[in-house]
């Protein structure tokens, strides 16, 4: 007899092209957040797979902090021309030159949380009523109860304790003048379904994830990419080792670690064996045990 | 590294949600299937290890690991849904974990709608409570294919045999009200692992299976309905590239039935009949196509098709009506009004209504129907009478959850208000 049953990563699949669809359909000027890392390459895929024959109805967008790896933005610009997208790209740096963003100072600087104030304010100004994220509810603990259809006031403000409830396959996009949604069609896959899926579509990424000789530094117990944009501590010094990174943020902030997988199939062993979680290596989490639900609350992803 | 292991690949999915009363053991029961499957990373297991030292415990509270917001860290309880992944070589799991206090039985609902299968635990000095009975009503009215009844706690009642029996006995009594179809009962201990995931050791009279070995292997394939077609067309593809000049294509997915190019097929409400042209994908044209796949169907005959119509076969239609019975259960603060009137969503449509009566109202510990008192608050449960701006295409929701379920919507906040599902 024939087996109805779809294999799990077509489930993800079917159930993430149903929510862009659905975003497509229901926002009026929707964007997909693109930062060049494995999760948004996934979900432009998807997109691309939903609108098929079709262009993807909607451009992709970039937040550059300016401490991007450069392998990240090459492959950025690339990949857009590849999938035939408009791609959008809009930079911290700007909002710290006209003032908007003030630079943070000391030895743990991050650009991560201005990038917030340079996503509302490029919502702003392309009247953007839906912005998709690349987010995981595995990644953290505030993201377990994240929705799918995430609505967000006009300051972009979530509200945890005010969520819409999120029935079935039912979602409820409606807001009124000025507010807008942050969207995760990626919302069920964890991190080795990511990995699998790219092994099994046979998807590129930069080449920073792959193991690769680096610069790098240790700081409490955290192996960084030495760049311009850190300051090292005078007992801190740089070697060059076999590293690999497990998220594309910035280099300010981006932990590596010591790998010598060279093939998406060399990082699915690696990912299953692994102990830490992907944000275990990411410093702007461990600023405290909260540290992502504050952020979430002001407008971050 | 060559020993590559792609068996990955064929593994299925399988959505549970959990329910139990508070301090019945829910968390410490997730916390158990997320150690003992090896799904906790050690950053994860070194978080809770502090915190559970700090919190003065001389254990390791898995609990802990399903604890979300700060809030409930404040407060100490889970207050929402919160969704949770784990895998093991077998399948991959999603559980939507929803507390177990009386005010959320929307959250409940919420987890419920989405899983092919349910846990509900009974603490086993407590036995049956009102509480239970709650649970066991709404994973039968939403259907939910498949139930775990856990007695846990077995430690503390001498991994007694007969409190067992008697718990089983007196939830069966209570379930034959019920429309549940599958039910296995597990005697358990969340804190130790009895028959978790291993099977336990204290336990020799109990001849069934592990929590774990129901999970990996309940049979799925049918949750879905794979005879009545109905595909909600949910977004029009027109490509402006000139090389797909004149392509039309009506995306969705798949909400029941078997699709096959060549297939004769009717679309609602406007009654055209045309044949299947080809089902597509971006992989290329597929053989056939069924719940939950998302395609795109291109027809024969080029006839006008928006977002909201559903494509079915001639000889098998779902109701077509402006009018329809459903049992509600209330999301919000503000009742449900008499008279009032709603935006609908239903499959890919949207639609306004008036709510036109409220017939009775439901004491979900009882499952008494109370006819006097029909103000329904958040959280309560009764059966309406809806009539829609436009006609819906639905079926009766215990044949298909997909077209039998919709949501209200108030027409002011924007809020999802209310989970409908029809009868
Ligand atoms: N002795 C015993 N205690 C348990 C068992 N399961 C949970 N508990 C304890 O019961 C209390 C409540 O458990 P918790 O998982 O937080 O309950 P929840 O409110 O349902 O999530 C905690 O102190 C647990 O350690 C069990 O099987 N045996």
């Amino acid at each position: 007899m024939h087996n109805y049953n779809l294999p799990y990563l077509k489930e993800l699949e079917s159930e993430s092209i149903y929510i862009i669809r659905e975003v497509a359909a229901q926002f009026e000027k929707p964007v997909l957040l693109f930062s060049g890392g494995k999760d948004s390459i996934v979900m432009s895929h998807l997109a691309r797979k939903a609108f098929y024959p079709s262009r993807i109805p909607f451009p992709l967008m970039h937040i550059d902090t300016g401490h991007n790896f450069p392998e990240t933005i090459t492959f950025r610009d690339w990949w857009a021309k590849e999938i035939d997208a408009q791609l959008i790209v809009r930079s911290v740096q700007d909002s710290i030159n006209t003032g908007r963003a003030k630079e943070e100072k000391g030895i743990n600087a991050s650009r991560n949380v201005l990038q917030t104030t340079t996503l509302l304010d490029a919502m702003e100004e392309f009247k953007f009523d839906a912005a998709m994220g690349g987010a995981r509810r595995d990644e953290e603990k505030a993201r377990a109860k994240e929705r799918f259809f995430s609505h967000r006031d006009e300051f972009g403000q979530w509200d945890p304790k005010n969520q819409r409830p999120e029935l079935w396959n039912l979602f409820n996009g409606k807001k009124n003048q000025g507010e807008h949604f942050r969207i995760f069609p990626l919302s069920n896959w964890t991190e080795i379904d990511i990995w699998q899926y790219i092994a099994q579509e046979k998807l590129p990424i930069p080449s920073i994830y792959f193991s690769h000789e680096r610069k790098v530094f240790t700081r409490d117990g955290i192996v960084y990419p030495f760049s311009d944009f850190v300051m090292m501590k005078p007992e801190e010094s740089a070697e060059t080792m076999s590293v690999r990174f497990r998220t594309v943020g910035d280099m300010t902030c981006s932990g590596a670690v010591v790998s010598f997988a060279s093939s998406v199939d060399d990082i699915i062993l690696e990912v299953s064996v692994s102990r830490v979680t992907e944000r275990g290596s990411r410093q702007d989490d461990k600023r405290s045990e909260t540290a992502m639900e504050d952020r979430k609350k002001k407008g971050y992803f | 590294m060559n020993n590559k292991d792609n068996s990955y690949l064929d593994m299925e999915l399988l959505r549970f949600t959990t329910a139990g009363n508070v301090d019945d053991g829910k968390s410490t029961l997730i916390g158990r299937l997320l150690y003992d499957s090896k799904s906790i990373f050690e950053d994860q297991l070194e978080a809770i290890k502090k915190t559970s030292k700090q919190k003065g415990h001389d254990y390791v509270d898995l609990a802990l690991l399903t604890d979300g917001l700060r809030a409930e860290r404040e407060q100490g309880i889970t207050i929402d849904v919160a969704y949770r992944y784990f895998a093991t070589p077998k399948r991959k799991f999603i559980i939507a974990d929803t507390p177990g206090h009386i005010q959320y039985t929307r959250n409940m609902v919420t987890g419920a709608s989405t899983a092919n299968l349910a846990i509900i635990l009974i603490d086993a000095r407590k036995g049956v409570v009102e509480q239970t009975c709650r649970h066991a009503f709404i994973a039968s009215l939403l259907q939910i294919p498949h139930l775990v009844i856990c007695i846990n706690k077995m430690d503390l009642v001498d991994y007694s045999k007969d409190v067992y029996d008697e718990i089983v006995s007196s939830f069966k009594r209570f379930s034959s009200k019920l429309e549940v179809h599958d039910v296995s009962y597990i005697p358990i201990s969340a804190l130790n692992g009895d028959n978790v995931v291993d099977r336990s050791k204290n336990m020799d009279w109990y001849q069934g299976t592990t929590l774990m070995h129901i999970l990996e292997n309940v049979h799925i394939s049918g949750d879905h309905n794979h005879i009545d077609c109905r595909f909600p067309v949910q977004y029009v593809i027109r490509p402006h590239q000139l090389e797909h000049h004149g392509y039309r294509g009506y995306a969705g997915r798949i909400a029941g039935g078997i699709y096959k190019p060549g297939d004769k097929v009717m679309v609602l409400p406007s009654g055209f009949s045309t044949t299947i042209k080809s089902i597509d994908t971006y992989e290329g044209e597929v053989k056939e196509a069924f719940a939950p796949m998302s395609v795109t169907i291109c027809l024969q005959d080029e006839i006008d098709v928006s977002r909201g119509d559903m494509i079915v076969r001639e000889n098998n239609v779902p109701r077509v009506a402006h009018d329809l019975d459903a049992m509600v259960c209330w999301l919000n603060e503000k009742p449900l009004q008499q008279n009032g009137k709603y935006t609908i969503r239903h499959t890919t449509k949207e639609a306004r209504c008036i709510v036109k009566e409220i017939r009775y109202k439901v004491d979900i510990n009882t499952l008494h129907r109370i006819e006097n008192d029909k103000e329904i608050k958040m959280n309560d449960i009764g059966r309406i009478h809806i009539r829609t701006t436009t006609p819906l295409f639905y079926d009766e929701y215990r044949r298909n959850r997909i077209t039998g379920s919709l949501i209200l919507i108030d027409e002011a906040t924007n809020e999802t208000v209310g989970a409908c599902i029809i009868i």
